[in-house]
Formats: structure tokens, C-alpha cells, sequence
């Protein structure tokens, strides 16, 4: 996934806010990026405009090499469903069916209605640690838990790029380590990127790269090297222990 | 009492429960797809809002269903006499609005129609207004017809006590069972006054009704022209039955050229006649299609509302499954479901009651009809109103921005 000198212009007349300014980022498969910058700073426009769901006023979007640009929402939505998967802060699950419909529902989207759909959806849930939980329907569950269906369902369809918003937000510690920690382990596969849009420093120790945004701009990139997020990791282990 | 009034506000939303209970079971055991269960779970989600939209479908299809009930009810009482008189041919006043519109042919006009070639017979039928008076004095109006008893004339039918010979007796006449309560009858042998002349209830018919509520009553020929006051040598329809291999076509245009100031019509068209008059002349099935149409609106209204505004509780929802790259026809598909699903419990119960409405109305001046054809016809129009009224949803979703779905 790659953009190119993405600008996008938001509201009209007087309250209209340049909200990304010639931002130019890519994600690469096997890499967990975060991106951070404070409140107002353009990091869920970049999301949604890299996620196809808004259409930037200048610059393009490349997924797998392919340019979105005059694309129609039609074309726009069967790219997300086959390439891109989503987290939402809010987790945005249906509170009327369990989980494992919920997952499902990434692939009936799709048109896959088979058997092998239902099966992979509880591959996905066990993959996140709620094998016992696919009859549960949100209400029944944790937080940690609900997004951890979200991260199923955003997994479910294989997808190259995995863009999640504020994930730990809406988490405490302990919840927020176990995602990140999931999410760390879904940008093993080389196949898939995830790029994690937050302004928690706690999912700092679990990123590959760390892309700095400040009004609209990219204003830094740094890595982190292997030993560092082992420390963090074996620092949030050690959290979850009574 | 206390309990039974909670019980009793609880009933709604026990039936909503069972449904929803139901719906559960199917899914499970008939492994419904996905994008139904959705929808499905999505209506039931909210019971109280459900419920409104179940109301409003049985509401406006109950309404729909006795207004087109009424009107098809009319339509063949108003034809009843026409389509048990078994002519080949009638020949009526020019002009003859219906059946009820009683107007004077010369009897000349029935020998010169059996003077021409390819007919056999032309039974005379008179009609006519006049007074029911019984012993204690009062009175009712009613509708005498009068026919030859025997060969092929305008006879009483359904008879289930007597027998059409005896109403050659003098002071014979034939009514219906259903005016005893009016005609102040107890049953055969009852005695009453037409136009100051004794009568004797001598044959008893059943559901022989008129649309317009006025009795019918049926007497021979002459005694009828006695109840009406017609001079022996009117008539007021004529019957045609053409001879064996006769062409119906030329037998009428032969009448037609020979009679004059008289009209020859198929029973068909002096059917559609009568019916154009009484549904669409004197406004009646005007008011009837009002009926109708205001419930399909009242209908269409309440299940759009409701609709609408389920969608816009769950739209957070259906943005995500923009989001996760659903195309807009899944989403209009889940709206549309949604709307089927309203229609299909909707419609059942509006079916049940309006069974029970048949059947309430089955003995009474003016049943409410329920042929197969209607209640097809109804099944489709709930449908059409339902799906009708997921269009203000389906707009709004189209409005929807899916980036919405990153504002919470």
C-alpha cells in the first residue's frame, strides 16, 4: 500500500481545514507501523483516505501497484473487501449476531457463503484466542474480547493490509497489550502490513516503524530494533501478572 | 387484576418474543443465510418498534382487505340475478342502467323477438318496487320479480323449503331466509300484504341477497304485475334462449334490426353494465377504492417510518459494512429483507383476521368476499407497499458516508 503526495481537503467556505498536506507513505507486507501525532493532526483522515473510504483531493493511493484514482465507490469497496482489512476503535461490531457471524460476515460480503466460510471464521477466532467464544454475542463479551473479534473479522478475508484506528483506545492495559500483541503477530507474515493509527504510547514497543504526523504532515519516521521490543514485550507480560 | 392488566400489556411484546424465539429456530435448523439473519435479527432488535410495523402492515391490509372484499362482494351481488337467469340473450329498455332499473317493454317486443329465426323462447321478467305489510301493520319496502315458474324464467334458487310448484298457489310468493328478521317472518305459511293483496310465504330460499338490503321477492308473472302495478301487456326484460346451433352473434344483430328502443345484450355485458353502474356511477366503488387507498397509505407510511428510522438506529452498521467493502446492493438487500420479512408476518396475520372477517360477515346484508385471486393480489400489494416503503432507506443509506464509521 502506497501513497503519493495525498492532500485532502475538508468542510467549505471559511470552515474549510487542510486536513493532509502532500503526504507520501508506504506499508510494506511483514511490518506493524504506527502512526502517531497528536489530536486534529490528520491521522483517520490518512487511514480512510488509504483505506479507500475517502478520496483524497490530490496526491494517489496504490494498492499492490494499482492506482485508485477514478475509481467508482463500487470499485472502491470491492477493493477494500479484497485487500484491506479494518479495526475500528469502537470495535463497530453487530450487536445481534455472535461472533463467528460476525467475522462470517467479512466473507459473505464477498459473496462466500460456504461451509469453508464458517470454518474459517472460527480459524480466526481461535487465531485470536476466542475459540470458546464463537456462540457469544457482543454484549457477552469484554472489550479486549469485542476487538478481538474485530481483528478476526478484519483477518478472516487475508487481506495484504490491515488499518486500524485508535485499537487499545477504548482498552485498559492489560487488553491493550493483548491486542497489540495480536496484531504484532498478524504483521509476522510477510503477506501483511498493519498500520495501527494511535496515540497510545503503550503500542510504541510493539512497532517495526513509528510514522510521525504533525497538521497534515509527515514530520518523522523511526524504527525500532529487535531488542527494544522484546524488552517492551517482556515488560508487558510482566504486567499481565497478578 | 393487577397481574392480568400486566399480563395483558406484556402481550405484545410475549408475541414479538415467540416470533423472535421462532425466527431463532429456523435459522438454526434451515441454516439461513447470513444476509436474512442480519436483516432479520435487525428488525427484531427493537420489539416496540417491531410491533408498530406489524400493526400498521395488519392495520392498513385489514382496511385494504374489507374495502376490495366489499367491492368484489358488490360486484357479484349486483350481477346475482343476472348471472342466475341463464339467457342467452336480454333484451332491456334502451338505456338500462342495471339490473334494478326498472323501465317498461311493450309485450309486442317479445313476440316479435320470437318471430325471429335462431330463437326459441323469449321469457317475459318483471321487476319492481312495492310495499311488505305484515298483520301488526308494518311495513317495509321491497323487490318483486316475477317470472313464469317453469322453463327457463328467473326463478328462485337455493330453495331449501318448499317447492317453485307450489307458487302457482294463489297468494304464493318465494323470500329469502335472511329477511325474515325484516320482512317479520317466522317461516313458511306467514302471511303478509303486497300492494294491498294477501300472500303466503310458500317457498324459502337461502342467501338470495340484495346489495341494496331491500328484500327480494319472488312471485309468479302476473301476481308480480299485480304487487307493481304493471298493465298485463308489459313486460320489463326478456329472456332470449336461441334454438339448438343458432349464431349468437346474428341472432342479436336479427333482434337488434327488428326490436326497437331496446338494447340486446350477452349476459356478460348486461353484467359489466350493472356493475358500471352501481360501483362506478353512483360513486359507491369510488368510495370503496378510497377506502382501499387510504389504508395502502396509512400503511406504506407506517412501514416507511419505521423502517427509516431502523435504519438510521443501525447506521453505524451499515457503514461498517461499507467499510469492510460490502456493495451497496448487499446493503440495499438487507433493507429490502427486512422489508419482505414486515411483509410476510404482516400479511399472515392481516390474512387471519380477515378469514375471521369473512366468516363474521358471511350471514349478514353485504359478506365481505375473499376469493383466492384477492388475497393473492393483497399478498403482492403488502409486498409492493413494503418494499415501496424501504426506499426512503435505502436513500439514506446512500447518502451515508462509510468514513462515519471512524467518528466513534
Amino acid at each position: 500500500m502506497e501513497a503519493i503526495g495525498i492532500a485532502k481537503t475538508l468542510g467549505d467556505g471559511a470552515g474549510q481545514v487542510q486536513a493532509l498536506k502532500g503526504v507520501n507513505l508506504s506499508l510494506a507486507g511483514g511490518e506493524l507501523a504506527l502512526l502517531m501525532g497528536p489530536s486534529g493532526s490528520g491521522k483517520t483522515t490518512l487511514l480512510s483516505v488509504l483505506g479507500c473510504i475517502m478520496a483524497p483531493t490530490e496526491g494517489a493511493v496504490r494498492i499492490r501497484g494499482h492506482s485508485t484514482e477514478g475509481m467508482t465507490p463500487e470499485q472502491l469497496a470491492a477493493l477494500r473487501r479484497d485487500h484491506i482489512g479494518f479495526i475500528f476503535q469502537s470495535y463497530h461490531l453487530f450487536p445481534t449476531l455472535n461472533a463467528v457471524d460476525n467475522v462470517r460476515l467479512a466473507l459473505d460480503v464477498r459473496g462466500d457463503r460456504s461451509q469453508n466460510a464458517y470454518d474459517r471464521s472460527v480459524e480466526a477466532l481461535a487465531a485470536v484466542g476466542l475459540a470458546h467464544k464463537i456462540d457469544s454475542h457482543p454484549r457477552e463479551l469484554s472489550g479486549g474480547e469485542q476487538q478481538r473479534v474485530a481483528i478476526a473479522r478484519a483477518i478472516v478475508g487475508k487481506p495484504g493490509a490491515i488499518l486500524a484506528d485508535e485499537p487499545t483506545a477504548a482498552l485498559d492495559s492489560h487488553n491493550g497489550h493483548a491486542i497489540m500483541s495480536v496484531l504484532a503477530d498478524i504483521a509476522k507474515n510477510s503477506e501483511r502490513g498493519v498500520l495501527v493509527v494511535t496515540h497510545d504510547p503503550r503500542t510504541v514497543p510493539y512497532a517495526d516503524r513509528i510514522i510521525r504526523i504533525e497538521d497534515g504532515e509527515i514530520v518523522g519516521e523511526e524504527h525500532n530494533d529487535e531488542a527494544k521490543k522484546a524488552e517492551a514485550k517482556k515488560a508487558a507480560r510482566s504486567s499481565k501478572k497478578p | 387484576m393487577q397481574a392480568l392488566v400486566e399480563r395483558s400489556l406484556d402481550y405484545p411484546y410475549a408475541t414479538a418474543r415467540w416470533i423472535q424465539a421462532g425466527w431463532s429456530r429456523v435459522y438454526d435448523s434451515m441454516h439461513v443465510p447470513l444476509i436474512i439473519r442480519l436483516a432479520a435479527k435487525n428488525l427484531f432488535f427493537d420489539r416496540l418498534r417491531f410491533i408498530a410495523t406489524i400493526i400498521g402492515i395488519v392495520f392498513s391490509i385489514v382496511l385494504v382487505n374489507v374495502q376490495m372484499g366489499l367491492f368484489v362482494s358488490f360486484g357479484r351481488m349486483v350481477t346475482t340475478m343476472i348471472d342466475h337467469a341463464s339467457a342467452d340473450l336480454w333484451i332491456v329498455p334502451q338505456g338500462t342502467r342495471s339490473f334494478e332499473d326498472p323501465a317498461p317493454l311493450d309485450e309486442s317486443e317479445r313476440f316479435r323477438a320470437l318471430s325471429i329465426k335462431g330463437v326459441s323462447d323469449a321469457v317475459p321478467v318483471v321487476i319492481g318496487f312495492s310495499q311488505w305489510r305484515v298483520p301488526g301493520g308494518k311495513a317495509t319496502p321491497i323487490f318483486i320479480i316475477g317470472s313464469p315458474m317453469k322453463g327457463q324464467g328467473l326463478q328462485p334458487w337455493n330453495v331449501v323449503e318448499g317447492n317453485l310448484d307450489s307458487l302457482a298457489i294463489p297468494g304464493a310468493v318465494a323470500v329469502d331466509r335472511s329477511y325474515f328478521e325484516r320482512l317479520a317472518v317466522k317461516g313458511m305459511g306467514a302471511i303478509a300484504q303486497i300492494n294491498d293483496t294477501k300472500v303466503q310465504v310458500r317457498v324459502i330460499s337461502d342467501g338470495i341477497r340484495s346489495f341494496t338490503t331491500t328484500p327480494y321477492i319472488f312471485a309468479t308473472l302476473d301476481r308480480a304485475r299485480t304487487f307493481i302495478g304493471m298493465p298485463a301487456n308489459k313486460d320489463t326484460y326478456l329472456l332470449v334462449h336461441l334454438a339448438p346451433g343458432a349464431d349468437l352473434q346474428k341472432v342479436r344483430t336479427r333482434l337488434q334490426q327488428t326490436l326497437s328502443n331496446v338494447d340486446v345484450l350477452t349476459s356478460d355485458e348486461f353484467g359489466a353494465r350493472s356493475r358500471s353502474f352501481w360501483l362506478f356511477g353512483t360513486g359507491a366503488g369510488a368510495a370503496l377504492f378510497a377506502g382501499a387507498l387510504l389504508g395502502m397509505i396509512v400503511g406504506t407510511v407506517i412501514v416507511a417510518q419505521t423502517l427509516y428510522s431502523s435504519t438510521k438506529d443501525h447506521l453505524y452498521e451499515f457503514a461498517t459494512l461499507r467499510a469492510i467493502g460490502s456493495s451497496g446492493a448487499y446493503i440495499y438487500t438487507v433493507i429490502i429483507i427486512q422489508a419482505l420479512v414486515s411483509a410476510v408476518i404482516g400479511f399472515s396475520i392481516a390474512a387471519a383476521i380477515g378469514v375471521l372477517v369473512v366468516n363474521a360477515t358471511a350471514d349478514s346484508a353485504l359478506p365481505i368476499a375473499m376469493p383466492p385471486g384477492l388475497t393473492v393480489g393483497l399478498f403482492l400489494l403488502t409486498v409492493a407497499m413494503c418494499v415501496l416503503s424501504a426506499v426512503s432507506a435505502i436513500v439514506k443509506v446512500m447518502r451515508m458516508d462509510p468514513a462515519m464509521v471512524f467518528a466513534r
